[in-house]
């Protein structure tokens, strides 16, 4: 049994609205001090900050958060997130996280670092993190770029990717291939929830806060290492107008970089995997929608 | 600061200073594995977990000293710790973690004393500086060790306590006791999670930024902010002198060598040399005031130490032209490169200190007369 959904009704943008917009709820997040930041327009950063945030609201384990924070574009949030917060150097998040829980055991201690930080400079200390079953989480904000450099590659910039130093696109043959940092991870025993989020659209920023919500469940029921890897747009660093950045986002790094859970009550699902349920997923609705309608 | 010696154990150095940590209330260690500081990571490793303490073996040692400032940041008494290579990896958290203010101790148990530029100096990025503290053996390195942890606390700056492999290797009749120390203000500046989402969350940071309320310093106000305190920590400047008082000839020396010279000093005095001593125990302030009192009225100041020569920079500094300043050391090994060498042997002291004292070349550091460097022609080309 099939039914049609319809499309609409749509919103008429054609005239103008009989009342003014108005806030019908609190929409600042309990641990931001404010609404505004530092970053370029088009960022996908706050998104993922604010996601975190609420993620850790809902679980009711803001005032157990400690936050050990590497360097990169998002640095800036530090003093605008009301969450206690040990700044790291560049790459060593994970192992001054280990000293703060190995201390400080009831809190919730979360990294929050960049490609650049976790998977270029600092690789070594989140595999071992993960290794050692070390009861934290850490948060990755990938978006393929040294972003706070000017757009230089990473080891997450994906194959044909034009950064400032792969000025004709990221060369296989020439600079390597980028480390899928999740698959390294969920491989890892001592890991026990990874997962890939984006925040290039409203559905994607909801399901990365669910995948972060699931992350700090795991480390307060102790289960052993989390890991939720954000994709985050940087137009500036992609050298793209702003509004194309969630597009890009989509079609360059969101095809290398898929979203979802790497390991997850025990399974692994491997990025390749995820890849081939989503081309069967996109067969299917193409299917369907030539049949002309989508079903229940 | 004395210990009243009651029962006394025969004991290695690094299981000494680790009890001595632990008497201390150090909660913390991580380290890797590296000769001849290895000992100190297995005592933590064997004794911290009884005291509900936690030791980590790093990956490496960027990791270890990260894990320590982790943990001292959500404040507990924490170490690190390597010898000369691993610390030049740890270089870039030391300066960096002296701006974020974090008291990390640092086991240094070094090859040889040629790392005195790298603990005084360190290789780190911009201005800062670390308490550096040299025992002479391993009955005061337990009263150094609590020392340093209660020093580091005080300032809140890294302290390190620069051994070797006599000091960590030697099996001394110790009492490993508590020492006492002034009490110390709460570290309310510590994190534990409680005060997040409350408007007044803590921040520690290098980077002088700040949250809604805190004192901002901006990354150049941090800078001086933490230059302009150096100068307290000079303050805690400690020595040891004998001898001195008549002194012809006066020799500066610290860590192990420095017992040897103390020896071939007293028995040159028995001999009617007029000779004395000076022994930094903190390498990092140097004692200069000390240095340079001994030096009016000396007719030579000698550095020994095993190496190319390093803390007679300081004595020069010191000295200030009092007394002309010679360099009386020398490198020494053993075969495997992790020792202090024939260099370390009162005879072979007492010769050099005669040697200075009486005006003559010293003598070639034993063993190495073939490795002497003998430069080709063009190298001496234009040069005077």
């Amino acid at each position: 049994m099939s039914t049609t959904i319809p499309l609409g009704p749509v919103l008429d943008t054609t005239v103008a609205p009989g009342a003014g917009a108005r806030v019908v709820e609190p929409q600042l997040p309990r641990l931001l001090f404010t609404n505004t930041h530092h970053l370029c327009p088009g960022c996908g950063e706050p998104l993922a900050i604010r996601a975190l945030a609420e993620a850790l609201e809902d679980l009711d384990l803001v005032d157990t958060a400690i936050c050990s924070l590497g360097i990169g574009c998002y640095t800036s949030f530090s003093g605008t997130v009301d969450v206690e917060l040990v700044q790291a150097l560049h790459g060593r998040a994970p192992s001054l996280a280990t000293g703060i829980k190995r201390m400080q055991p009831g809190a919730t201690v979360f990294t929050l670092q960049g490609d650049g930080d976790m998977v270029n400079e600092g690789l070594q200390e989140v595999l071992h993190t993960a290794a050692r079953g070390e009861s934290v989480t850490c948060v990755l904000l990938n978006n393929g770029v040294f972003g706070e450099t000017g757009g230089h590659m990473t080891a997450t910039s994906v194959i044909g990717q034009r950064t400032k130093n792969t000025i004709d696109g990221r060369d296989a043959a020439y600079h390597g291939y980028p480390i899928l940092i999740g698959d390294l991870i969920a491989r890892l025993e001592g890991s026990a929830y990874v997962a890939r989020g984006s925040v290039h659209n409203a559905g994607s920023v909801a399901r990365t806060k669910k995948m972060l919500k699931r992350a700090f469940e795991t480390q307060r029921r102790r289960e052993g290492f989390s890991f939720v890897e954000v994709l985050t747009m940087c137009p500036t660093g992609w050298f793209i107008p702003t509004s194309e950045g969630p597009e890009y986002l989509s079609s360059t790094l969101g095809e290398v970089h898929i979203m979802g859970e790497l390991k997850a009550d025990g399974v692994i699902r491997t990025t390749e995997e995820l890849h081939a349920e989503n081309v069967r997923k996109a067969a299917e609705l193409d299917a369907q929608l030539a049949r002309g309608g989508l079903e229940d | 600061m004395t210990v009243a010696t009651t029962d006394r154990t025969l004991m290695e150095g690094s299981e000494a200073l680790v009890r001595a940590a632990i008497l201390a209330d150090c909660k913390f260690f991580a380290g890797y594995p590296m000769t001849p500081f290895t000992e100190v990571l297995e005592h933590f490793a064997e004794l911290l977990p009884a005291v509900d303490g936690v030791c980590i073996n790093a990956e490496s040692e960027l990791e270890a000293v990260g894990m320590a400032w982790g943990a001292v940041s959500a404040g507990a008494r924490a170490a690190t710790g390597s010898t000369g290579q691993g610390l030049a990896l740890m270089q870039e958290s030391f300066s960096e973690a002296t701006l974020a203010e974090m008291p990390i101790v640092i086991f240094n148990m070094s090859r040889s004393q040629g790392d005195y530029f790298q603990a005084t100096r360190g290789g780190g990025h911009g201005d800062y500086r670390h308490i550096v503290l040299a025992p002479q053996d391993v009955r005061e390195g337990v009263e150094i060790v609590q020392l340093a942890f209660h020093l580091a606390d005080k300032w809140r700056n890294p302290v390190m306590i620069y051994g070797d492999y006599l000091l960590a290797h030697t099996q001394e009749s110790v009492s490993v006791e508590k020492v006492d120390f002034p009490p110390l203000p709460p570290k309310d500046w510590a994190v534990d999670g409680s005060t997040s989402g409350t408007g007044h969350s803590r921040t520690v940071t290098s980077l002088g930024v700040a949250k809604p309320g805190e004192r901002e310093f901006g990354q150049e106000g941090k800078a001086q902010y933490i230059a302009t305190k150096m100068a307290f920590l000079e303050r805690e400047v400690r020595s040891e002198s004998g001898h001195c008082d008549d002194a012809e000839t006066v020799i500066v020396t610290f860590g192990s060598a420095a017992k040897f010279v103390k020896y071939a000093v007293a028995q040159l005095r028995d001999e009617g040399l007029k000779v004395g001593y000076v022994r930094p125990i903190t390498l990092w302030p140097f004692p200069m005031d000390a240095v340079h009192d001994a030096a009016v009225g000396a007719r030579v100041v000698g550095s020994f130490e095993i190496s190319s020569g390093q803390m007679v920079d300081d004595v020069r500094i010191a000295v200030a032209g009092a007394a002309p300043v010679e360099y009386i050391g020398g490198v020494s090994s053993d075969h495997s490169g992790f020792g202090l060498g024939r260099l370390l042997d009162v005879d072979e002291i007492r010769e050099r200190i005669r040697a200075l004292h009486e005006g003559r070349p010293q003598p070639v550091v034993p063993g190495y007369e073939e490795f002497s460097y003998e430069p080709l022609p063009h190298q001496l080309e234009g040069t005077p």
